[in-house]
């Protein structure tokens, strides 16, 4: 191996892979088969941290930039003046070995710029994942970018190798994919989504009947989308968010916010900032979506097109139903435990754990780690105790900023974002 | 019943605390406290026993406690490994009001001990997945695959299992620099092993001789891909460092000049 050379193939097409914001390196279950390498199973494992505080879990990287689209928001656009590398499979392969030997990573996540065509590349990232199962006997992690517009039959082989696919919608409004990526159609995305869904559906039918079917993507798929490189809204984004989880069975959707890389009419400018404040919403809007029984409507609407930058969703969409509250801690179900602010999934089971052996008072909440200083305004410990004492929600609200330091106010003051 | 109260003395291992456990419960001991032989003192008004480990009493402890509820078992079990000074006594009392009940509940987060104890199998729990994270390991000349580790507490024995899982084809050493004993992994089972190393391989450290010459060379290409996988304008250092806290770095080869 030529060290030095990979050295720069892998500064060039890691620094162009990292904007796929997806690291997630879980919900498979690959086991160890014949003392082979490798096992994916349970949770992922995030083996370090960027100093911007993402997971280290997979090697990601592209097989190439080179790339034949002009994708206005892509750093790996034909028209972008970088460096350009490739990859040999082999070198791929041998990469991903020696790193997952030393507990470096999870596995991979293969993606690529498209040479020649969709097919062609497509065809090539299935090459490495195979030759990794087939000769290595690797059973770690393999998520393989699904390139837009590639072929069923490619689809359906990358499924047998991989553990997770996903293609990019990138952009959630189909204007703006008009705008930003005008050779793509919308057809490209979603049609191997549909074949992703499809065969999933397809080998879960088939292990019904037959134990020993093989696995097809067991990880199942994803997909991210751009935050703030279009002028689209919140509901925009989770709407269309929504459709993607429930059309083509998605196991995540993740959101990216624009990082400006390039100058361009139709794109917000190099020194805007990060929408990180934004992206942070979009997902506690996920999260209560697949976490805490919320539907898309109670949180986003016509008249609430976008999430109240102060505070979280949950806690605004409190403060916009206070009728249904205070929720009283004793004797509450779960599900309402669960729309309380301050409180999640692991207070409420520890909270109906407790609540077993005895009533439950403000002391117990605050061991159990309740954050009370936004949930006392939304719950009673007995009938007769009730702290909020009908205060109107804009006091609340208030009241709450007060005594909170949110991850992102110092930095981040949505005072700026005013004055714009 | 014995009228004066009996500190138990055992070996540190789990299995002799849960023989001292045995113990207390079949000669109805009214224990005093429960202490780590190396680190015994004996009390003004209590006798003092030495527990012997007895592998089959202590299977009789943990089965009987398995029966209750599994889940408090690992909690009691990871607890132990938290070393925390007290922490004998307390599971005991845990246990002993555990065995007492007729139909266990599960874990009362209300009471204090239960808690307490619930809280440092949190800890401890982290710390494995930290391991199990953080271990780098570097290619002696004699193919083993060896990482040292310096945990907060002693998890050597809840990372085995994955290790042996995941890395089914190569030996591996992990070394615990601050318990001085480790556990390799020859192909076939792990074996925790008692060796005293005269070099610790911080990633700081000069390159060894006892390294495969391409060793540098991935951990080289592994900190340039960690580098390149930054985006700049997203920092967050604080972020950073909650997620990969500073006495973990020197021995992580990314951090390598950091350090
Ligand atoms: S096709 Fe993919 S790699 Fe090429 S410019 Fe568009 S987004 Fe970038």
């Amino acid at each position: 191996m030529n060290f030095e050379r990979i050295k720069e193939k892998l500064n060039i097409l890691a620094d162009a892979a990292k904007y796929d914001v997806s690291c997630a390196s879980s919900g498979s279950n690959r086991k160890n088969t014949n003392k082979g390498l490798g096992n994916s199973t349970g949770m992922g494992i995030c083996h370090s941290y960027t100093e911007d505080g993402r997971c280290v879990s997979l090697l990601k990287i592209l097989l190439t930039n080179h790339c034949i689209y002009d994708c206005a928001y892509c750093v790996t656009r034909k028209s972008n003046d970088v460096k350009r590398a490739a990859f040999k499979i082999q070198e791929v392969v041998d990469l991903t070995i020696n790193f997952y030997r030393r507990n470096y990573i999870e596995g991979l996540f293969l993606s690529s710029g498209i040479f020649k065509s969709p097919d062609h590349t497509m065809e090539r990232l299935v090459q490495v994942a195979k030759k990794l199962r087939l000769e290595e006997n690797f059973n770690g992690y393999i998520h393989l970018k699904s390139i837009p517009g590639c072929s069923d039959e490619l689809m359906y082989e990358a499924g047998l190798y991989a553990d997770r696919l996903s293609v990019n919608i990138e952009v959630p409004t189909i204007s703006g994919l008009k705008l930003l990526a005008p050779e793509k159609k919308h057809e490209d995305f979603t049609k191997p989504m549909l074949k992703v869904k499809n065969e999933l559906i397809r080998y879960n039918n088939e292990r019904k009947i037959i134990k020993s079917t093989p696995k097809y993507a067991p990880a199942g798929q994803s997909t991210q989308m751009i935050v703030g490189a279009t002028g689209e809204t919140d509901k925009d984004i989770m709407y269309s968010a929504t459709y993607y989880y429930k059309q083509f069975h998605m196991k995540r959707v993740y959101y990216s916010g624009y990082v400006p890389v390039i100058q361009d009419e139709r794109l917000p400018s190099v020194t805007s900032q990060v929408p990180m404040l934004r992206e942070n919403r979009l997902y506690q809007t996920d999260w209560l979506l697949r976490f805490y029984g919320f539907s898309i409507t109670e949180i986003l609407d016509k008249n609430h097109p976008n999430l109240d930058p102060d505070v979280d969703p949950k806690l605004s969409w409190a403060l916009r139903n206070l009728h249904l509250f205070p929720v009283d801690i004793n004797t509450a179900e779960k599900h309402m435990l669960l729309r309380i602010p301050g409180l999640g999934v692991k207070s409420a089971h520890k909270i109906i754990q407790a609540r077993k052996y005895r009533k439950l008072n403000w002391e117990h909440l605050k061991k159990l780690g309740v954050a009370l200083n936004r949930a006392q305004y939304f719950i009673r410990c007995t009938a007769k105790d009730q702290v909020r004492k009908d205060l109107p929600a804009e006091r609340i609200k208030g009241l709450i900023l007060q005594n909170s330091t949110g991850k992102f106010r110092s930095n981040f003051s949505t005072q700026l974002s005013l004055f714009n | 019943m014995n009228s004066f109260a009996t500190t138990l003395v055992y070996d540190g291992s789990f299995n002799g605390f849960l023989t001292t456990v045995f113990i207390a419960f079949e000669e109805k001991l009214h224990v005093a406290d429960i202490q780590k032989e190396y680190q015994a003192q004996s009390g003004l008004f209590s006798n003092t026993e030495t527990v012997f480990t007895d592998n089959s009493k202590a299977e009789r402890v943990w089965n009987g406690l398995k029966k209750k509820n599994y889940n408090t078992l690992t909690s009691i079990y990871f607890a132990f490994l938290s070393e925390n000074e007290g922490i004998e006594f307390i599971l005991y009392c845990f246990i002993k009001t555990m065995m007492a009940q007729q139909n266990f509940k599960g874990i009362d987060y209300g009471d204090a001990s239960a808690l307490h104890i619930s809280q440092l199998a949190k800890k401890v729990g982290r710390e494995k997945h930290r391991m199990e994270a953080f271990v780098r390991f570097q290619l002696t000349k004699d193919q083993i695959y060896f990482a040292n580790i310096e945990p907060d507490f002693n998890v050597l024995p809840l990372i085995s299992k994955h290790f042996k899982n995941r890395y089914a084809d190569q030996e591996w050493l992990i070394y615990d620099t601050k318990r001085k004993y480790g556990i390799y992994y020859d192909l076939h089972k792990v074996e925790m092993v008692d060796l005293e190393l005269n070099e610790i391989h911080f990633n700081r450290t000069r390159k060894s001789e006892v390294f495969e010459e391409n060793e540098y060379q991935y951990q080289n290409l592994w900190t340039n891909y960690f580098n390149s996988t930054n985006i700049k304008s997203r920092i967050n250092k604080k972020l950073h460092q909650q997620h990969v806290p500073k006495r973990y770095w020197k021995y992580l080869s990314e951090k390598k000049d950091a350090v």
